[in-house]
This record gives C-alpha cells, structure tokens and sequence, in this order.
C-alpha cells in the first residue's frame, strides 16, 4: 500500500487517519456490547425465575478473590491509559514499562481466576453429573477456613426447602458463570496477545506523539473488557450477601 | 496534531473514583436494601462504566461521530434488554409464590390473556 511515513495513502492527514482508526474500533465495540449483553439478558431472566438458586450459588464464590480481580483489573485500564498519554507526550521508556504493567495485571487476573475455576471443579460445583450444592457443605476441602465455611450446611437445607429442584437451577447459575466469565477472560487472553504484540512495537520504538493509533485502540478494547467486568462482579459475585 | 491529550493527574482521579465505586460496591451488597440491592449495585456499575467510557476512553473528547456510535450502542442495547424483558413479562408464565421457579403453561394461562 502507497504510504508516507506513517500516513496511508488513503487518508490526508494523520489526525484523519487516526479518528478513522478509532471509529473502526469503536464500531467493533458495539458489536461486543451486543454479544455480550445477550448473555446479560439470558443472566437476567433466568436471575428473576430461579432467584434463590442464584443467591446460593453466588455466596459459593469468594468475593475477596472477586473484589481484589476487580482491583487488580481497574489497575490495569489506569497502566494502559497512562501508556496511551506516554506515547501521546513521546517518552518512548514509559510506553513499553506500562505495557508491561497492564500485560503483567492481566496475567495476575486470569491467574485468579484460574484459582478460582480450580476451586468450582473441587466444590463439585462445575456443571455435569457430578452437580452438586450439597457437596461442598459436607465435604470441607483442604484450605478451607473452617470456621467460615463459603456455603453453610444450614443454608443451603433452607435453599432446598425453597426450591427442591436446586440442584438444575444451580447448575444455570453456574454455567452463566463459566460463560460469562469465560467469554470475558478469552477477551482477556486475546487482550494479552494484543498487549505482546504493542509492547515488541514500543521496544523498537514505533509510538510517538505523531502515531500511537495501535496503543490508542487496544486500549479502546482493553477498556471495554473492563467495562464487562465491571458489570459481572456485582451481577455474579453479589447476589443475597446480606442474608 | 489537534488531539486532545488526557493528563495523568485525571486518569489517576478517575482510577481513585473507581476504586471507591467498587468500596461502595461491596458495602452496599452486605446492607440489606430488599429489592434495591441490585438497583444500586446496577446504578454504581453504570457509573463507574460512564467514566472509564468518558475519561479512559476519551469519549469526552472524541469527535461528535465517534460518540453518535457510542449512544447508538446503548440505544441497540436497549431495545435489545427492554423488548426481550418486557416479552418475558407479560407471558402466561407464573411464578409460584415462594418457589422461585417457573410454571409450564397450560392452555387455560393461553385462554386467560
């Protein structure tokens, strides 16, 4: 393609070249809000029809791990902004330390998630055959704080007794769980490759105050990533923790 | 270039605001609100996804078409959630008080509408 430094031949200047860029991006994005809020809307109407097996299956999680991949993930948008405006005022150093710091962030979520997904397969909370609320209550796993138990014995007889067929239900809230969680940690993974690929660019310094579109528009995605997570922490992890 | 550069004394604002957002969060899901409980954990959601939309995202200062394609995201979004939800709504579906399941319809819930 005929270009000129860094503008294309399409496009007459690089200011025009940008916007073209990030309106493309931004366009992508709606599609994903689309995509995922599919998955908000199934969440939601089956939240409303089997409400009890949802308040149970979200005490199952732990919200310490929940809470601090909350932080841990609104501290990576704040390392990819300021490498966005790192490459925006050309300190060619600082772009790629950020870059680091969010791929590193990144890393430290899907690690804790990972962590957390382990502990699902063990609770025998994973839906299959093996389903089963009342399992984890009565068998403690190493690890666990005795004392607190995720899901107490009594609580989840009470859920019973509200609704027999919890153990179906249950299984909904879970596998909106690993898909919503699921879909959105892919995103992150894709996210990650995309974070490899800027962080080689800053090392052979391409971002500069004249042309940083790649960092301006993984970082558009990387937003939005955070924007779904956002919503899936208090959607998935907050349900009836008042009781 | 004319773009308009973010400061970092800004971003580290709006990191701070989120970070009390998500604070309050988690407090307000250990109250008991009744029915509000998910109306404020959906409002402070909103909010926090406002700004890293208007402040990380630059929309504040992108120009008048790039944010048209922001509102018709929400817009589509929209009619997605509340035509679907309203459907759902006014179906012969009942819940049966205290059991938090749905019941099949028969023809009479049909005939009844």
């Amino acid at each position: 393609m005929h270009r000129t430094g860094d503008l294309y031949g399409q496009f007459q200047t690089l200011e025009q070249q940008k916007e073209t860029a990030s309106l493309g991006m931004w366009i992508f994005l709606v599609t994903e809000v689309l995509f995922f809020g599919g998955m908000f809307l199934t969440y939601t109407i089956n939240r409303s029809a089997y409400s009890t097996a949802f308040g149970i299956g979200s005490n199952t999680l732990d919200i310490k791990l929940g809470a601090g991949n909350t932080v841990v993930l609104i501290m990576s948008s704040l390392t990819m902004a300021m490498a966005v405006w790192s490459a925006q005022v050309g300190k060619k150093k600082l772009v790629s330390v950020f870059l680091i710091a969010t791929l590193g962030l990144g890393t430290v979520f899907l690690g804790v998630k990972a962590v957390e997904y382990k502990q699902k397969f063990d609770h025998h909370l994973v839906p299959s055959r093996n389903f089963d609320m009342k399992y984890h209550p009565t068998h403690p796993m190493p690890g666990d704080d005795l004392k607190e138990p995720a899901l107490e014995k009594k609580e989840v007889e009470e859920a019973f007794a509200h609704d027999p067929d919890i153990n179906a239900h249950g299984q909904l809230y879970f596998s909106l769980y690993f898909g919503m969680t699921g879909l959105h940690a892919l995103h992150m993974i894709v996210g990650a490759g995309l974070l490899l690929w800027l962080i080689k660019g800053s090392f052979a310094g391409r971002f500069t105050p004249q042309y940083n579109t790649p960092v301006e528009i993984v970082g558009l995605y990387w937003h939005f990533v955070d924007i779904v997570w956002i919503y899936l922490f208090p959607l998935l992890y907050l349900i009836d923790r008042h009781r | 270039m004319s773009e308009h550069i973010v400061s970092p004394k800004i971003y580290i604002f709006i990191f701070a605001s989120l970070m009390l957002g998500t604070g309050i969060t988690v407090w307000a899901a250990f109250q008991n609100f009744r029915q509000y409980n998910i109306v404020i954990a959906l409002a402070i959601a909103t909010i926090k996804a406002t700004l890293v939309i208007l402040y990380f995202m630059h929309a504040r200062y992108s120009p008048k078409r790039t944010q048209l394609v922001i509102v018709c995201s929400i817009f589509w979004l929209a009619i997605m959630l509340g035509l679907t939800l309203s459907d759902y709504d006014t179906r012969p579906h009942e819940m049966q008080p205290g059991e938090g399941r749905l019941v099949q319809p028969t023809p009479a819930h049909f005939l009844s509408v």
